[in-house]
């Protein structure tokens, strides 16, 4: 109830708190999607870094930069802050700038909440990052963080454990929010089936980390008390299994992964029939394709871990349950090449990033087929092959599509264009960079270069010189969006209330930039 | 507006907090699905459950047992023979008693008659596999496990089990047992 008053309080036009604590204490989804999207953008320059301290090391065979466990602790966090600290909060980033806009909604439903599930992520980010200067150094087990290597390490490995916690409290707090949005606060006459995709793939992600994120915080929670409370669930010497880890932690995580890239889905479904100036082909089946996803996304988990010894049964079930996603999948990707078909398109950066994205994420779902056939899992399993697949749908799929979204909502957003050269060069530099980086780790997983090591045979030299070189085009091309952001925010050319020529949606009846309140009163759908 | 808010926040909250019990519910299903189809059994026997009992023959085994001269010690079977088929699982047991009036620590050699049964004589829990010690007095009854393989020469119907218990040498103490290899 407190929360609905301090919304109403926010609404009134008192004197605004400003500097710091304007932002500490906001309540605004604006601010809040904002703060989430910086977030991000820092997170993604730090978990950037590491990745290219990798790849430099791995410019050579034999060790030159770094010491192999800082090595491990730089894969380790690389992973768990490109997924929790940049792909999340970006989404979850978009989700408050344009869900209650895209609803007619005047702000979240529980504002007061809102600023809570934000602040938590600094917080946990801090744990995760300053670990690095603990002794012993940040955790390196894997952002996996399998036992029994995680109920050995140091003091990090119990901060890293409290940051999972806080990122999961804070995940779940949002996704109460969002899903609590859209059921409760959408604009008169906007029927569920009338929602924007990128609001429907979101209310279905926000499901999938409510049932998710709780058997994390589960499986750190046996592994917190492991290592300090003297039980046994994952210790073997105690007749523990830390198979049962890969289990529980891989029920979670599988589901996860589509939280990665559902939003992405959401977004590129807004962002193609803008620029092919159509209506999205196939609405209905968008929405039942994400749904079937998500569902099937709970019996898949276990070809993650083919080669623990699974029965035949089990690995034949998940194999082909595994297939069964690429079908759903595939409808969408149908839909949105149709959506092109005979569009007049444009191609403007976000579209260019969206069709970029359609392309190579569907390489790395073609790459995750192969991964699904169990015999040949056996061979590929912690190879780079599996590299490959999940940053074509990390890099190429969420990430480009929060790049196509950040471009497509920046001049409502800002109120300014932003600079279409620097984008084009920023897209072209990417998308090149990004292929040159993970397309030949394909070639190395097949040869038999196992992953998260920081050495290798000399006969992979050639193709890890080759993604060495992608890896610094691709990250530096970063600082150009960099410069795009802060471009936008600081002028440029005057946006119009509805930016694109071919956009859609009640988002583009509000001036740009929005308004600090927008739909106060609600509009009709009709 | 703010009424039905706060019941999609509590039933959603109730789902979390459902979903944090599943995860630790996980724990015994996970065992059950084990047990229920048995898989992951990595820790029983694996000869045991591979050995086909071959009821076409009955082997009889003879059980003996020695203390090396100066263990002060009493050591014999509960029984002295036995019949059974070979690839059947076996528990027979030997009694030891310390007639000192202090703690020794001993080690028990096995042999055997013929001495090619010895590759046949599968044993899987054994007293001679560590080193035993006896407080004073004391008295102890100890177990043998084993399979007697199938695959024995079938013109072996009589083995004879014998184990010589030696004195280690080693003071005994409870914190610190002696690394002796074990034999078997």
């Amino acid at each position: 109830m407190s929360d609905a008053a301090h919304a109403h309080d926010d609404h009134g036009h008192h004197a605004h708190p400003t500097g710091i604590m304007r932002w500490l204490t906001t309540t605004n989804h604006k601010d809040i999607g904002s703060l989430y999207l910086f977030f991000a953008l820092f997170m993604l320059f730090v978990a950037g870094s590491m990745a290219l301290l990798i790849r430099a090391e791995l410019f050579q065979p034999g060790l030159q930069l770094v010491h192999p466990d800082f090595f491990n602790q730089l894969t380790t966090m690389h992973g768990l802050i490109m997924i929790f600290g940049v792909i999340m909060p970006a989404f979850s980033g978009f989700a408050n700038w344009q869900v209650p806009l895209m609803l007619g909604a005047p702000d979240m439903a529980f504002p007061r909440m809102n600023n809570w599930a934000f602040w938590l992520l600094p917080v946990a980010g801090f744990f995760l990052l300053v670990s690095f200067w603990l002794p012993g150094g940040a955790v390196a087990g894997g952002w996996t963080m399998y036992p029994p290597l995680f109920i050995q390490g140091g003091i990090s490995y119990d901060l890293t454990i409290l940051a999972v916690h806080i990122m999961g409290l804070s995940s779940i707090m949002g996704s109460i929010n969002i899903i609590t949005t859209i059921l409760n606060m959408r604009a008169p006459g906007l029927t569920l089936m009338k929602m924007p995709l990128f609001v429907w793939t979101w209310l279905i992600t926000a499901y999938l980390l409510i049932a998710t994120m709780p058997v994390l915080a589960g499986a750190v929670t046996m592994l917190l008390t492991d290592r300090n409370f003297g039980t046994h669930f994952f210790n073997a010497a105690g007749g523990g299994d830390p198979v049962m880890f890969q289990h529980i932690f891989w029920f979670f995580a599988h589901p996860e992964v589509y939280i990665l890239i559902l939003p992405a889905f959401g977004i590129v479904s807004q962002v193609i029939p803008t620029f092919a100036r159509k209506p999205l082909f196939g609405y209905a089946s968008m929405v039942y394709a994400t749904a079937s996803i998500a569902v099937l996304s709970f019996i898949v988990w276990a070809h993650h871990m083919f080669t623990v010894g699974m029965p035949v049964t089990a690995q034949l079930f998940f194999m082909f349950s595994t297939m069964l996603i690429a079908v759903p999948t595939g409808v969408k990707v149908f839909n949105w090449v149709a959506t092109m078909w005979k569009g007049s398109m444009t191609f403007e950066t976000p579209m260019l990033f969206a069709i970029a994205f359609v392309c190579l994420f569907t390489i790395g779902g073609f790459s995750g087929l192969v991964l699904a056939i169990a015999p040949v899992d056996i061979q590929l399993h912690d190879t780079y092959y599996v590299v490959a697949h999940f940053h074509y749908v990390l890099v190429s799929g969420a990430l480009f599509a929060i790049f196509a979204g950040l471009y497509y909502w920046l001049p409502k957003w800002t109120g300014h264009m932003y600079n279409e050269t620097l984008g084009k060069w920023h897209f072209w530099l990417s998308v090149i960079g990004m292929n040159i980086v993970f397309f030949p780790m394909h070639f190395l997983g097949l040869a038999g270069m196992p992953r998260r090591i920081p050495d290798y045979a000399l006969q992979f030299t050639e193709f890890n010189q080759i993604a060495t070189v992608g890896a610094f085009i691709f990250g530096f091309s970063q600082l150009i969006l960099l410069t795009v952001v802060l471009k936008a925010i600081k002028g440029g050319e005057k946006a119009t209330t509805q930016v694109w020529e071919g956009a859609e949606g009640l988002e583009w009846t509000v001036p740009s930039p929005a308004p600090y309140h927008t739909f106060e009163t609600a509009p009709v759908v009709k | 507006m703010a009424i039905g808010n706060t019941t999609t926040l509590t039933k959603l909250l109730v789902v979390a907090l459902g979903m944090f019990g599943f995860g630790f519910a996980l724990v015994p299903f996970y065992y059950k699905i084990c047990e229920v189809t048995g898989i992951n059994s990595g820790d029983e026997q694996t000869l045991v459950k591979n050995t086909q009992v071959d009821t076409s023959r009955w082997v009889t085994l003879e059980f003996d047992a020695n203390t090396n001269a100066g263990l002060p010690w009493q050591f014999k079977p509960k029984q002295r023979m036995l019949k059974v088929h070979p690839g059947q699982l076996v528990q027979v047991e030997y009694e030891v008693v310390n007639n000192s009036d202090q703690a020794i620590v001993g080690q028990a050699v096995p042999s055997y008659g013929p001495r090619r049964a010895a590759e046949f004589f599968k044993k899987i829990e054994c007293f001679c596999f560590t080193p035993q010690t006896l407080a004073a007095g004391e008295r102890r009854r100890m177990p043998v496990l084993f399979v007697l393989d199938p695959a024995m020469d079938k013109d072996v119907n009589t083995v004879t089990l014998s184990y010589t218990f030696f004195d280690t040498g080693i003071k005994a103490k409870k914190t610190e047992l002696p690394q002796v290899r074990p034999h078997g």
